[in-house]
């Protein structure tokens, strides 16, 4: 459980630096009227939307450590038999990368006003997405043809699990994008596509940054990067 | 002190906005509402329902534990089935659903000054998300092979093999495909209610301004985010093993003479991830419990709650603690014994702010002018039997002392006393509290009287004596007693009786709900504010409340929540957003 | 006002039924009565703060109860009596928790000179496995299992040959000899439990978990399980005697080994 305590310790740390912020020592019966105009607004400036998708990411985050966890418990049992990850990820991993740049320059373009520009990047990532999620299944395929089946191993029951799990993520951002995109055909004013657009790109950003995490998991360099982290500490 | 000139009104800017999803239709008034206050009402609608369901089978419980023999219908199968899914229910479906999506929803947007939740669209999915949840969950009596038969903590091998009703039904299928839907609807819920806290609160409102009440549901709603992956995980990955015959959970097994395919699997895995949402999740109706019994303390003492500040840093300080204390779950479970001093020593460190937590809600009435209304007498009900059953959490916590304890009746006797009893007094403390502002009258105090006695009495008589069985080394989940040794003659008669209490508390939560359906139309008048409360909920411009909450303007606030009898007012409660200063000696002496 | 005397009628009642009812715990039959110690200290402790959180209530509702003009303080806080407090709080919960942890070590720390009792559980009866003249168990796993070979002791380890099976039928143990008892389970969890010995443990399919104690009473005691295992969970009971000597030794020598057990089977086979 140590990754999950680990991503959790990040968490309790930013809650703390974000209520140190808060006069949380204050005694409030002293103070009567608007302290508002002493310090600042009551709620943060960045648009609601984009906290509350900053929390529900740490959500999305906390179930993938997780999954983490009972991955590294269930490897350290006898049963357990790594398995060979197909070549094709490593082009999915690229392809990834190419659909969260092309996000990333959609949000850039919307900031300035953009529009053709933002369209391409939507349109570029959403292909690739697409494209991924196909490799992803190409990946399956190629496992399951070599005899790699789920109920085999542990290890391969968790690489269907998690991968499938990241890429319902994945489809369930394709729903977002889709729409942002519509939109951004349809003449949503500059205001309202901006933010979706820079709403697509963080969850992009995110489940890019999560699925760099999960490759680094399966591939085995993950549990060598703790055993080296373990020896240095003892 | 810090004087400063109030400003001027905010400008009804967002009252626009608010229009975007204003209700037009029946439908969308009353059905697909993306009012929040209307959620609320169909979360707490929908959990009471389902409640009464889980309180049904208790009864069945009881009359096979009271009167073993006699009732022929409950069979082994089942009672199991019955205590898995009262178990469920209750902790799941009602407490949590209640506190959060119930109490949440309706006070969040009220008690911050705010118009509604922030993601409207969103909570309204959210609740039908746990409808759907439920009916699910309701559907498993209706398949196959009933109900699963697990026990509510699931535990595999056992909840997915034949020799537990459901296990290779549909029951346990069902039951993680409804946990699992319960999770993503209640995640959606969660971050409005988080959000709503960290973005919608109206000027003025700053975090040490909040009543209690919005602390403890907005830090069990944080807590609850990140715990119910966890459930999530656990529930997903049994799934696999279940249906797909992976070996996530399941080792290599011998089942009646039959070697199964699964092999090399953990069940000790299951037990972390079940745990560390299942201890949290101890909490996550703990705190809302904490909070708004505060704000019932003080209002109906007429007193400011005693170390508010205390109060918020416990809250917190039990949220963030609560995550490292999991494992004292499974101190007999066979993991590492070296764990035991680790989770030992945090939980017993918990139980400091907890302390301070019930100090100051005591300390609150110290020189208070106590009103002996209903509210306050659930809320002073509360305290003796979280009091009561945070004590024997001390036995429990402490790793040697629960070896002998673990898995009796001492231990159903404990949960049910601090995060069953306590925090259903508190919700019923808080249902006459609010109901004046819901239905705009009040509820009849004769028949809340009669189900504050028997209610707080009967339970208090079931529980506390169910210890002793414990102790006496009756384990938990047996439906038949009678061929145990350490089982008297005497503790069968002390069964018997506490089963006869069973069914009168039961039969007062019936005078209740009729005390509910009959005070919408018969109730006395309430008014605005009946009990004279400081706190946004009650200065509405109607009641109950439209929706936008506060009419044109949004109330600014320029006082903390607990302006109670304040020496020099002219009254003895100054509302939030009342302005101007007064008081002269507001420093303690 | 009501509500202040019933207070007070719940810490009386409570005390009076603590000390009162017949209802306690068995008699003690093992050495754990150091776990009986830290729950009687456990009990006082926590008893008084019951007692005095609750009686100071009911005094405050009697005392503060609202009448006719009466006003309450306007106390924001304290910090002195909060900090006092807490420090109270702190040393009470510290003399429970050292004790524990004190026990918990001698718990899990087996003495050197406790011989080895496997206990096998299964939906729903208990076995058993003795170590035979060589002190040593042998090996064993559930893909072993069969009808001959209840246990699934592994028939290529010498060590296992000569221990004693005691398939669902009474254990037997000497009075005064600590004993390790090593756990497992070949199909679901159980937990070994016998209320009179204090300790338990779960049985985990896969592994091997443990306990120890020493008898200390002759007699006739019921094994319980502890951990929900199915339907048949209630029927799960067993029965441990505890011997003098010889007594003890008597049963041992009525018993079969393994290798007895399996010899007319593996005679069948060769055939």
């Amino acid at each position: 459980m140590s990754v999950i305590l680990v991503f959790l310790l990040v968490i309790v740390g930013f809650a703390g630096w974000w209520l140190s912020h808060q006069r949380l020592m204050a005694k409030p019966w002293l103070e009567q009227g608007v302290i508002g105009d002493i310090i600042g607004p009551e709620g943060s400036t960045l648009p609601t939307a984009k906290i509350g998708l900053g929390v529900f990411l740490a959500v999305v985050g906390c179930l993938f450590a997780l999954f983490t966890s009972a991955y590294f418990m269930r490897m350290a049992l006898s049963d357990w038999q790594a398995l060979p990850l197909p070549r094709v990820l490593w082009f999915n991993t690229s392809v990834l990368v190419l659909s969260s740049i092309a996000l990333h320059c959609a949000s850039v373009a919307a900031r300035r006003g953009q529009i053709d520009t933002v369209r391409l990047g939507l349109a570029t990532a959403g292909l690739t997405a697409l494209v991924f999620l196909i490799g992803q299944l190409v990946a399956w395929r190629e496992l399951t043809a070599d005899g790699y089946l789920l109920t085999a191993n542990p290890a391969n029951s968790f690489f269907y699990l998690i991968t499938g799990m990241h890429g319902l993520h994945i489809l369930g951002g394709l729903v977002a994008l889709s729409r942002t995109t519509a939109g951004a055909w349809n003449g949503t004013p500059p205001e309202r596509l901006r933010l979706s657009v820079e709403l697509c790109a963080m969850y992009w950003h995110f489940l890019l940054f999560v699925w760099l995490a999960i490759f680094a998991l399966l591939a085995g360099w993950a549990a060598t990067f703790i055993e080296i982290c373990r020896q240095l500490l003892t | 002190m810090v004087d400063i000139t109030p400003a001027d009104t905010v400008p009804p800017a967002e009252v626009a906005e608010m229009e975007l999803y204003h209700p037009h239709s029946w439908w969308t008034k009353y059905v697909f509402s993306q009012d929040a206050k209307v959620i609320a009402i169909q979360y707490s609608a929908t959990a009471t329902a389902i409640g009464m369901v889980a309180l049904v089978l208790s009864w069945m419980m009881r009359l096979q534990l009271g009167f073993p023999g006699t009732f022929d219908f409950i069979t082994p199968e089942a009672y199991y089935q019955f205590i898995t899914m009262h178990g469920m229910i209750m902790v799941i479906y009602l407490l949590t659903a209640l506190f959060l999506g119930g109490f949440g929803n309706y006070l969040i947007p009220l008690m911050v000054g705010a118009r509604d939740m922030v993601f409207p669209y969103v909570n309204m999915l959210s609740y039908w998300i746990y409808l759907l949840a439920v009916l699910v969950l309701v559907s498993s009596f209706f398949a196959p092979g009933g109900p699963t038969g697990a026990g509510w903590t699931l535990y595999p091998p056992q909840a997915i093999m034949t020799g537990t009703p459901g296990g290779q039904d549909w029951g346990i299928i069902l039951m993680l495909v409804s946990l699992i839907l319960f999770i993503i609807g209640f995640t959606m819920g969660g971050l409005n209610y988080v959000v709503t806290v960290l973005q919608a609160r109206t000027r003025g409102m700053t975090l040490m301004r909040l009543p209690l009440t919005v602390w403890g549901i907005f830090t069990a709603t944080v807590m609850a985010l990140l715990a119910f992956p966890a459930l999530f995980v656990a529930c997903v990955m049994m799934l696999f093993d279940r249906a797909l015959g992976t070996s996530f959970f399941m080792p290599a097994i011998v089942e009646m003479g039959e070697q199964l395919q699964h092999g090399g699997g953990s069940p000790i895995l299951f037990q972390h991830l079940f745990w560390f949402f299942g201890h949290p999740e101890v909490y996550i109706v703990a705190l809302p419990a904490f909070g708004i019994v505060s704000d019932l303390i003080s209002t109906h003492a007429r007193k400011n709650i005693f170390g508010y500040r205390m109060m918020v840093w416990a809250i917190v300080g039990i949220g963030a603690l609560s995550f490292v204390v999991w494992a004292h779950h499974m101190y007999v479970s066979g993991m590492h014994p070296y764990f035991g001093f680790f989770f030992a020593t945090t939980t017993l460190i918990i139980a400091v702010p907890t302390a301070i937590k019930v100090y100051n809600w005591v300390l609150t009435l110290w020189r208070g002018d106590i009103h002996l209304t209903i509210p306050m007498l659930f809320a002073l009900a509360f305290i003796v039997t979280f009091v009561n059953g945070g004590l024997t959490g001390l036995f429990l916590g402490n790793v040697v002392v629960d070896v002998p304890l673990s898995d009796t009746m001492f231990v159903v006797a404990h949960f049910h006393m601090v995060m069953g009893v306590a925090p259903i007094l508190v919700i019923f403390g808080a249902i006459y509290h609010w109901y004046p502002k819901v239905t705009g009258r009040m509820l009849n105090e004769a028949m809340g009287q009669f189900h504050f006695w028997v209610t707080f009495l009967g339970a208090y008589l079931i529980f506390f004596p169910m210890h002793y069985i414990g102790l006496m080394g009756v384990p938990r989940r047996y439906n038949e007693l009678t061929d145990m040794t350490v089982m008297t003659e005497s503790a069968h008669d002390l069964n018997s009786f506490i089963s006869i209490m069973a069914f009168l508390v039961g039969f007062a939560q019936v005078v209740f709900l009729f005390n509910l359906i009959w005070s919408i139309r018969h109730g006395r008048e309430a008014g605005g504010n009946p009990w004279r409360a400081t706190t946004l909920e009650w200065q509405t411009p109607q009641t109950p409340p439209a929706h936008g909450n506060f009419g044109k303007e949004l109330p600014i606030v320029y006082r903390w929540a607990y302006d109670y009898s304040v020496p020099g007012a002219k009254e003895d409660f100054i509302p939030q957003n009342m302005p101007g200063s007064f008081g002269s000696s507001r420093e303690p002496a | 006002m009501a509500i202040a005397l019933v207070l007070v009628l719940v810490v009386v009642g409570s005390v009076l039924f603590h000390f009162l009812s017949p209802w306690w715990w068995t008699p003690i039959a093992s050495n754990w009565d150091y776990i009986d110690n830290t729950i009687i200290i456990t009990f006082w402790i926590t008893g008084v703060v019951f007692a005095a959180v609750v009686l100071f209530m009911a005094y405050c509702v009697f005392r503060f109860r609202h009448r006719e003009g009466n006003q309450a303080a306007y106390e924001p806080e304290n910090k002195r009596l909060e900090w006092w407090l807490t420090i109270v709080t702190a040393i009470g919960v510290t003399a429970m928790l050292v004790p524990g942890l004190f026990v918990w070590n001698q718990f899990v720390s087996v003495p050197s000179d406790a011989t080895v009792v496997e206990v096998v559980g299964q939906q729903w009866q208990w076995s058993f496995r003795l170590p035979g003249k060589d002190g040593k168990l042998g090996t064993s796993d559930t893909r072993n299992v069969s009808p001959e070979n209840p246990l699934g002791v592994n028939a290529s380890d010498a060590n296992g040959q000569d221990d004693v099976v005691v398939e669902a039928a009474d254990l037997h143990l000497p009075v005064g000899k600590p004993v390790k008892m090593l756990l497992r389970s070949i199909d679901v969890l159980h937990d070994f439990y016998v209320p009179e010995f204090r300790a338990k443990m779960d049985m985990i399919p896969g592994s091997v978990t443990y306990f120890w104690f020493t008898p200390t009473k002759t007699g006739t005691f019921q094994v319980l399980c502890a951990e929900l295992c199915g339907q048949g969970h209630p029927l799960m009971n067993g029965v441990v005697m505890v011997d003098t000597a010889e007594d003890y030794l008597a049963w041992l020598g009525e018993q079969q080994t393994f290798a007895q057990l399996s010899a007319p089977q593996q005679v069948g086979s060769a055939e």
